[in-house]
């Protein structure tokens, strides 16, 4: 964990490559990105997942390990991480765009079709994206997952997204 | 005089799992709390909870408040006095509480103090203006009685409470303009940060606030910019204009009782402050005397829900009452302990638990 993230509370570049899936995976369709940094006693996701991609945790302060040809993004640990750090990426999604899964713990909850604003790790706004379906079921336990479509080049970037589009709210 | 096996002295996280374990071999339990409700802190956690499936891992504080105050009031043996005060603990095993306006005595065989923790205030001009609140108040007025404190808020603390709290304004339409904090790396969980950077909000580590500023109410806060020393770096000040500024810059365990019991106190900073002494079963100087939660030192809520169960286990055993597999419960009990404490993040208590062992009874 690099020493800027205990001082910003932002991941750069060295800290997101470290959990990053290669060229590859990210071609082959939906896979988990696991953005947890720091050992902390916690082990949601790897007992959540069906597939038991995340591997079982040896010690609960463990970080965790993800086998990426196991994981199919599903994004059922997105909505059970206790530290919303998980999040679905889909780059096969269309030729231009990517789609994401994000975990959404705001009002009202977009619905499929909204144009919103896109913002970066760091809260800055870098485009727009279309929502293209709002999971929400009991098993998520209030915390929604937001299925965004983004142009391709930003899917590495865009981890929050504000209501309302170019327009604004 | 109300007579009873076990007395439990607070119904937060660590009080209602030290209530359910002292009644699970058949003691007959007191639960007081000075609130009109069960679940201390956990009332006001929207968050899920770390941990493991044991410390329900994934559940939100508000939902685990549910479970255990549903599971306490389904205890026949149990029994809760609301609006109740702890004033005095003897040496005779009697406590004298105030409880809606009258004075009572409790005499127990055992008592479990889960008192909690207070939070501790900062010292800046103007910190006495309306709109000046601890987090703990925000949380309260939110998440208790669904009202905003304010419309913009400058949080002052990085910790796990400054970044939820910030998180949970901003889930209630609250904007938070940033989050001050004097030490160089934020001391919360770094998951807790994401959320809230992602949102928009910078935090400024290295930084504090100077003044709280405003005719009849805060109307801003002025910050600056520490140098290594802490001091203030001249020329960095800046004013946010602000319409609340909320203090979470810790928390010291609430142990009066346990002074006023002449239990042996011990300061370790590293537990937050001045605790009782305890030995491995969370037993006092004062062999009567039992302690589980932020009162035998700050820890998240995880921790206290454990402490709370290996109190009241140990208890049981004192008096004859224990349930049949207790060992079993004392050992799993332990062996959690040490685990959610054995990560980095758990070092702060190792260090402060083992210099409370370090002293003698």
């Amino acid at each position: 964990m690099e020493k800027e993230l205990k001082r910003t509370g932002v991941p750069d570049n060295r800290d997101v490559d470290s959990v990053y899936p290669g060229k590859e995976r990210l071609a082959s369709g939906a896979v988990a990105v696991l953005e947890c940094f720091q050992r902390i006693p916690c082990n949601p996701c790897a007992t959540c997942c069906p597939r038991k991609a995340i591997k079982a945790f040896h010690d609960i302060n463990d970080l965790p390990i993800i086998d990426w040809e196991k994981c199919n993004g599903c994004a059922i640990c997105v909505a059970n991480c206790p530290g919303l750090a998980i999040f679905v990426i889909d780059e096969n999604y269309s030729p231009t765009e990517a789609l994401l899964k994000l975990p959404y713990e705001f009002v009202p909850l977009p619905r499929a079709g909204d144009e919103v604003k896109v913002l970066n790790r760091a809260g800055q706004e870098v485009g727009v994206g279309r929502v293209v379906r709002v999971q929400n079921p009991p098993s998520f336990d209030r915390t929604a997952v937001v299925h965004l479509a983004v142009l391709k080049e930003l899917a590495r970037e865009v981890r929050f997204f504000i209501l309302g589009g170019a327009e604004g709210e | 005089m109300k007579t009873v096996d076990i007395c439990v002295i607070g119904g937060g996280p660590a009080g209602l799992n030290a209530a359910l374990a002292a009644s699970s071999g058949g003691a007959s339990v007191l639960l007081l709390d000075n609130a009109d409700h069960l679940g201390g802190q956990l009332v006001k956690q929207t968050h899920m909870f770390f941990g493991s499936e044991r410390q329900q891992a994934g559940t939100r504080g508000i939902d685990i408040a549910v479970s255990l105050t549903t599971a306490v009031q389904g205890t026949p043996s149990i029994e809760v006095w609301l609006e109740t005060t702890a004033l005095g603990l003897y040496d005779d095993g009697v406590l004298t509480v105030e409880c809606l306006g009258e004075y009572r005595k409790v005499k127990a065989e055992r008592f479990v103090v889960a008192t909690g923790a207070s939070e501790k205030m900062l010292a800046f001009k103007g910190n006495d203006l309306p709109g000046v609140y601890g987090a703990g108040a925000v949380q309260t007025l939110m998440n208790v009685f669904g009202i905003k404190p304010g419309q913009r808020v400058l949080m002052v603390g990085a910790g796990n409470i400054g970044l939820i709290v910030s998180y949970q304004l901003l889930q209630a339409g609250v904007s938070v303009a940033a989050i001050v904090e004097g030490a160089p790396r934020i001391g919360g969980y770094l998951v807790h940060a994401a959320k809230v950077r992602r949102a928009g909000v910078p935090i400024l580590t290295s930084h504090t606030i100077l003044e709280a500023y405003g005719q009849d109410s805060v109307e801003g806060a002025v910050i600056c910019q520490l140098d290594q020393a802490w001091q203030p770096i001249k020329g960095t000040e800046q004013k946010i204009p602000v319409d609340v500024i909320c203090l979470a810059v810790g928390l010291s365990p609430l142990s009066d009782l346990l002074w006023q019991a002449d239990c042996r106190m011990l300061y370790i900073p590293e537990l937050g402050g001045h605790v009782a002494w305890r030995d491995e079963s969370l037993r006092t100087s004062q062999p009567y005397i039992f302690i589980a939660g932020d009162v035998a030192g700050i820890e998240e809520a995880s921790s206290a829900m454990v402490e709370g169960l290996l109190a009241g286990y140990v208890a049981t055993l004192d008096i004859g009452l224990a349930p049949s597999d207790v060992s079993e419960r004392i050992r799993a009990a332990r062996e959690q302990l040490v685990e959610l404490r054995s990560g980095p993040e758990g070092e702060k208590t190792r260090l402060g638990l083992a210099a409370v062992q370090g002293e003698a009874r």
